[in-house]
């Protein structure tokens, strides 16, 4: 049943209207203005997105809302609706979104509070959270793109906000271009579902229309899939679009909260999880799913393992995180992945605001190497940011536990037991390189340099009030989500049910002996932090020494960027300047031109030496030449 | 019968005669020029309104015996196809003049307004003419002025680049003239009426190899014009030595009278040629999208990589046009407007760049953000509506045209969503090199950003570029059947020529007892 429900449209307006208000009034209202509309319409969007879920759950089972604003494009038989539907998955990620991302522009307030660009940081990060809603909220493909769109270029904008660092410009470039690769993906997936139903001459791209040709969509399933899942490779920094992640750090940190952990790159997963329908047709794309996630999960963990900047290792953890919500997409448990990327939105948005934190106290120092015993100084953050460990972890009873379980339950009890134990594998280094990270700043000998260390303290209560809503999220967040049997066990999936698992099919398993074993993996991993880094902190430095091949790989991120740059586009540069620029439109094409023309152009460069206004004389001479020929042969062809 | 269409082409060349009246003040010339200007702007927003949408026929005809000897006529009308095209000309011939007398244009101003005015008629005159004779005159009238403007007002290798231009132009359009006589000469003698009538053409039989030759020649000349690769290499020197306003008046409007061009004489007049044709097309405007898109990306000079972005961009507009499928050619045409816009509006940025800082090279720039932040900010709106964000009109023309495609060939799909990563590259990398990164020569940091007139020129694009990004309705609705109808055309003539090749089955013969009968 779907219903008719006009605030939809609010909740994209709103920041929208912060977007107009940041751009025209910024300057002229002064900071105090901005610091209180630009977080505020981000709240009046959670609070709508409230008011909406309030309506939806009045509604019985499987509703949605929807509102049409207007009829968008229409050409020939095809036609798309700027419309937007509400249903659980929706109202799930509209929560997230709004929710972190007002706790996130709060936090903004006091991190940016001494840059003079705040308007347009500000006009960003709202048109960012109007982008990512309407991506969420979208009713269709083609509306859903323009949010998808929408995030790239906010991200672009916001990875080079200070742009006068050519290097900074240079990774906001990288980050669209990476994500045009996966946005091409997109368009060619949307396309080939059009086509496949305009061949049964059903001309939809609403996910509920097409959720109802699964005849149709059938023999162009595994294409289309496998080309909306490139675009889901690029938004969600998977392999092999995943290079643009790690670079995008260097935009501020509440960007890297905001944007590359808590909400757009985590539009991939949820844009599968929405083409469900189209996914479980394919089972062989649903496989690469299920492989990329695992792959990109092990690998971007291994490289967080040796990063030494701080937000590096938050970066590469993001990927492989990202990797357990395609795992688990991939193995059918939709619902799964999407509990993963709520409890992550939360851990993973407070371990970047507790780094900026730190960053923003030592005036932009981020390697872990200058930090150090940071416990005594900043407790708040510590204690915000252990949490977030223990979370991200998997350790009972935080929130990151619940949802990595119920994945890689869902992926043993699918038969895939090679991913499982690549999963769980990860699980143990995720615990690892995060406890690694809290050592290496809160712990041990302060190595911060001595002109920032005698004013350390803990950030205003405008940055701190954030820290602590979500590390209470991170700690309950996962309760939604209890196993079954326990109180009000699977409730997140049961509400999720009616949208994402298709009909038919069944919940994930219950927990069984398996759970011990992912209770006890994250375990062994904090303590092998613990022992490496607190007790004998020579290991990894023999460690490191003897296995140098493998130390180097990893700190080289295994050279997928030099691979790409020498397969990629250096070739392509040289090609165009080289061979397209100088041989074919040079040599060859003018080449031929000069050589029939070269007379005529000679004639006027000489005329031209004599008497300049004869060029043009010329030029008329010509043209009446050829006026001349026209008659001659009219002449001839009529009169005959 | 209204006179509108005549009133509307021939209003710039009355203005145009009456600046030769004016004192001798360049203020007063610029002025008048563009109070002249707004007349025919105002008279096709008439149009717009007083167009009858949902028609696919032609709308405020005129049709008078002009050289009725040789079956030539006075035949002017509109349709869904060329009324926004006719706005977006009166739309950029007025900014164009605007911007002008704001110091782009430093002597001369009364010669400069003249030739843009007289380039005007020509421009309205070639959009809204039904008689092949009629369209010849204004196409070639459309060159005379062009000519001038490059050679007189350009920069740098102008007559280099002028007579490339004129020379290549001259070459296709001799082709097309010698198509356009045999055609009337085979309608007199098959038809028994000597006639140029775009519409009495259609009805002329040719067989298979004459219909092949004469769409060559029309073909050719539309090519050059657009321009497809491999014939485009006029293109970059001309419009990068041409003055501001002569770059987006090219850019902006004549290329687009190849594709046009190809939509209302070559593919009407010879539709079963065009369907073979085809893959031809396609496969050549895909290399224009990637080639352009590459050469783009290497260019120095920043008006010359606008330019070679147009190779690219108008390779989009072919592919619509040749998938011959409704959705398809909407976008194209679609496409046309908004490259239109967006290229002329990028022209005019980097004409204000020049006037500041009398250089284009790219390496000359670096960290403009930090001294002219408004005119960055526009910079990167444009680019967004270039490299077809959705949500800004250029997105809609892509789509379309790139689905409609999907629906025909599939294949040329693949290939020209290259050109889609392609775009974004090459405009931002060349973006970041000018605005972003430290300020290298102090005397960037001392520009000055943009006047109240600049702003003024920049604000009407702007609005259009959202409008037609977010409600595309009331253009596509009164496209539509004017590309419906052309479809059509070439389905009925394909779908003939099928039934005529067919060998008839036996069982669909009558048989010979019922004939007898019959008889």
């Amino acid at each position: 049943m779907t219903q008719q429900f006009w605030p939809l449209g609010l909740i994209p307006l709103l920041p929208l209207g912060g977007v107009l208000f940041a751009l025209f009034g910024g300057r002229r209202g002064g900071r105090r203005a901005v610091n209180v509309v630009a977080p505020g319409v981000v709240g009046l969007a959670f609070a709508v997105s409230v008011w909406s879920l309030a309506r939806l759950v009045s509604l019985p089972a499987g509703g949605a809302l929807r509102f049409a604003a207007w009829r968008w494009i229409a050409a020939g038989p095809f036609h798309v609706e700027m419309a937007l539907r509400f249903d659980a998955l929706t109202a799930i990620m509209c929560l997230v979104v709004t929710g972190v991302g007002a706790l996130i522009h709060v936090y903004s307030v006091g991190y940016m509070g001494h840059d003079e660009d705040y308007a347009r940081f500000f006009t960003y990060m709202n048109l960012f959270t109007a982008s990512m809603l309407i991506l969420v909220l979208a009713d269709n493909l083609v509306v859903m793109f323009v949010g998808w769109e929408g995030v790239g270029l906010c991200s672009y904008l916001l990875i080079a906000f200070w742009y006068t660092n050519p290097e900074y410009a240079y990774n906001g470039r990288k980050a669209f271009i990476v994500n045009r690769v996966g946005d091409a993906g997109f368009l060619l997936g949307i396309f080939t579902i059009v086509y496949a139903l305009a061949r049964g001459g059903v001309w939809t791209v609403t996910f509920a229309g097409m959720s109802h040709q699964a005849a149709l969509l059938q023999p162009y399933a595994t294409a289309a899939a496998l080309l909306l899942f490139l675009g889901a490779t690029g938004k969600s920094a998977q392999i092999p679009l995943y290079v643009w992640l790690p670079d995008a750090m260097v935009g501020p940190t509440p960007v890297s909260a905001l944007i590359h952990a808590a909400t757009m790159v985590t539009a991939g997963v949820y844009m599968v999880t929405r083409l469900g329908f189209l996914f479980t047709l394919a089972p062989a794309a649903l496989t690469v799913v299920a492989v990329v996630g695992a792959v990109t999960a092990f690998f971007a963990a291994t490289i967080a393992m040796v990063q030494t900047d701080i937000k590096r290792v938050l970066a590469y953890s993001t990927i492989s995180q990202i990797g357990y919500m395609m795992l688990g997409a991939g193995v059918g448990a939709f619902s799964a992945g999407i509990f993963h990327l709520m409890t992550h939105a939360f851990f993973k948005a407070l371990l970047f605001l507790c780094a900026g934190a730190i960053i923003h106290e030592l005036d932009g120092e981020q390697e872990m190497g200058r930090m150090g015993g940071l416990r005594g100084s900043m407790p708040i953050t510590w204690l915000t940011m252990l949490t977030a460990a223990l979370a991200i972890s998997g350790i009972p009873p935080f929130a990151g536990y619940f949802s990595k379980d119920q994945i890689l339950e869902a992926t043993f009890a699918s038969g895939h037991p090679t991913l499982w134990l690549i999963g769980v594998i990860t699980a143990g280094l995720t615990a690892f390189y995060i406890f690694r990270l809290i050592i290496l700043t809160f712990y041990g000998e302060s190595r911060v340099e001595p002109s920032k260390a005698a004013h350390l303290h803990d950030a205003p209560a405008v940055m701190t009030v954030p820290l602590i809503v979500l590390a209470l999220l991170s700690v309950g967040g996962g309760w939604v989500g209890l196993p079954r049997g326990f109180l009000w066990g699977e409730a997140f999936n049961r509400f999720l049910a009616p949208v994402v698992i298709p009909p038919g099919a069944e919940l994930a398993t219950p927990g069984s002996g398996l759970a011990l074993v992912m209770i006890a993996i994250p375990i062994v991993g904090v303590a092998a932090a613990v022992v490496c880094y607190a007790q004998m902190p020579g290991l990894p430095v023999l460690v490191a020494y003897k296995a140098r091949l493998l130390d180097s790989l990893l700190r080289h991120k295994y050279y997928v960027d030099e691979l790409y740059n020498a397969v990629i586009a250096r070739p392509l540069f040289w090609v165009a300047a080289y061979v397209l620029h100088r041989g074919v439109d040079g040599a060859v094409i003018d080449g031929l031109v000069n050589g029939t023309g070269l007379t005529l152009l000679e004639g006027g460069e000489e005329l031209r030496r004599t008497e300049s206004g004869n060029v043009q004389h010329y030029a008329l001479l010509y043209l009446c030449g050829a006026l001349g020929i026209g008659a001659y042969y009219l002449y001839r062809v009529v009169i005959r | 019968m209204s006179f509108a269409l005549t009133i509307l082409v021939f209003v710039p060349l009355l203005g145009a005669g009456a600046l030769m009246l004016l004192p001798d003040d360049d203020e007063v010339v610029w002025r008048s020029a563009f109070i002249f200007s707004l007349v025919p702007l105002a008279l096709s927003l008439y149009l717009l309104v007083a167009f009858e949408p949902g028609r696919a026929d032609y709308q405020f005809v005129e049709h008078y015996a002009w050289i009725p000897q040789f079956g030539i006529s006075y035949h002017l009308g509109i349709d869904g196809i060329s009324l926004f095209l006719v706005i977006l000309t009166t739309v950029l011939i007025t900014l164009s003049l605007l911007y002008s007398g704001g110091g782009d244009i430093a002597m001369r101003a009364r010669e400069f307004c003249f030739l843009v005015l007289v380039l005007e008629t020509g421009l309205l005159g070639a959009l809204l003419a039904l008689d092949l004779i009629l369209f010849y005159v204004f196409w070639e009238v459309m060159l005379v002025p062009m000519y001038f403007l490059i050679g007189i007002w350009g920069h740098g290798r102008k007559l280099y680049a002028t007579f490339k231009f004129v020379l290549f132009t001259m070459f296709g359009s001799l082709l097309m003239l010698v198509a356009m006589l045999y055609l009337a000469a085979a309608a007199h003698a098959r038809l028994d009426n000597l006639t140029f009538d775009l519409p009495a053409l259609y009805r002329v039989p040719l067989s298979a190899t004459e219909a092949r030759w004469l769409f060559a020649g029309f073909a050719i000349a539309f090519a050059i014009k657009v321009p497809v690769w491999p014939v485009h290499t006029w293109l970059p020197d001309a419009h990068t030595e041409a003055p501001t306003a002569g770059s987006v008046i090219l850019a902006g409007i004549m290329l687009k009278m190849g594709t046009y061009g190809f939509l209302r004489f070559a593919i009407p007049l010879f539709p079963v040629v065009a369907v073979e044709a085809a893959p031809w097309f396609l496969a050549l405007a895909v290399v224009g999208i990637i080639y352009g898109a590459l050469v783009a990306m290497v260019q120095p000079d920043l008006k010359r990589l606008i330019a070679y972005s147009s190779v690219s961009h108008l390779g989009f507009v072919m592919l619509g046009i040749f998938a011959l499928d409704p959705t398809g050619v909407d976008g194209a045409v679609y496409q046309m407007l908004n490259h239109g816009l967006s290229t002329g509006a990028l022209f005019l940025l980097v004409g204000m760049l020049y006037l500041r800082r009398h250089t284009r090279e790219i390496a000359d720039f670096g960290g403009l953000w930090k001294s002219i932040p408004v005119y960055a900010a526009i910079f990167m709106f444009i680019m967004l509506s270039s490299i077809g964000l959705p949500g800004l009109n250029g997105f809609v023309g892509e789509f379309l045209v790139l689905l409609g495609t999907f629906l025909k060939f599939r294949l040329a799909v693949y290939f020209a969503v290259i050109g889609v990563i392609l775009g974004a590259l090459y405009m931002m990398w060349a973006y970041e090199r000018v605005m972003w990164g430290p300020i290298t020569h102090a005397v960037n940091a001392t520009l000055a950003d943009l006047t109240a007139r600049e702003i003024a020129v920049m604000v009407p694009l702007i609005a259009l570029i959202l409008f037609m990004g977010l409600y595309p309705r009331p253009l596509l609705r009164r496209i539509e059947p004017s590309v419906a109808g052309v479809i059509n055309r070439v389905d009925a003539a394909v779908a003939m020529q099928a039934e005529a090749q067919a060998p008839v089955p036996l069982a669909r013969r009558p048989a010979p007892s019922r004939m007898l009968a019959r008889q």
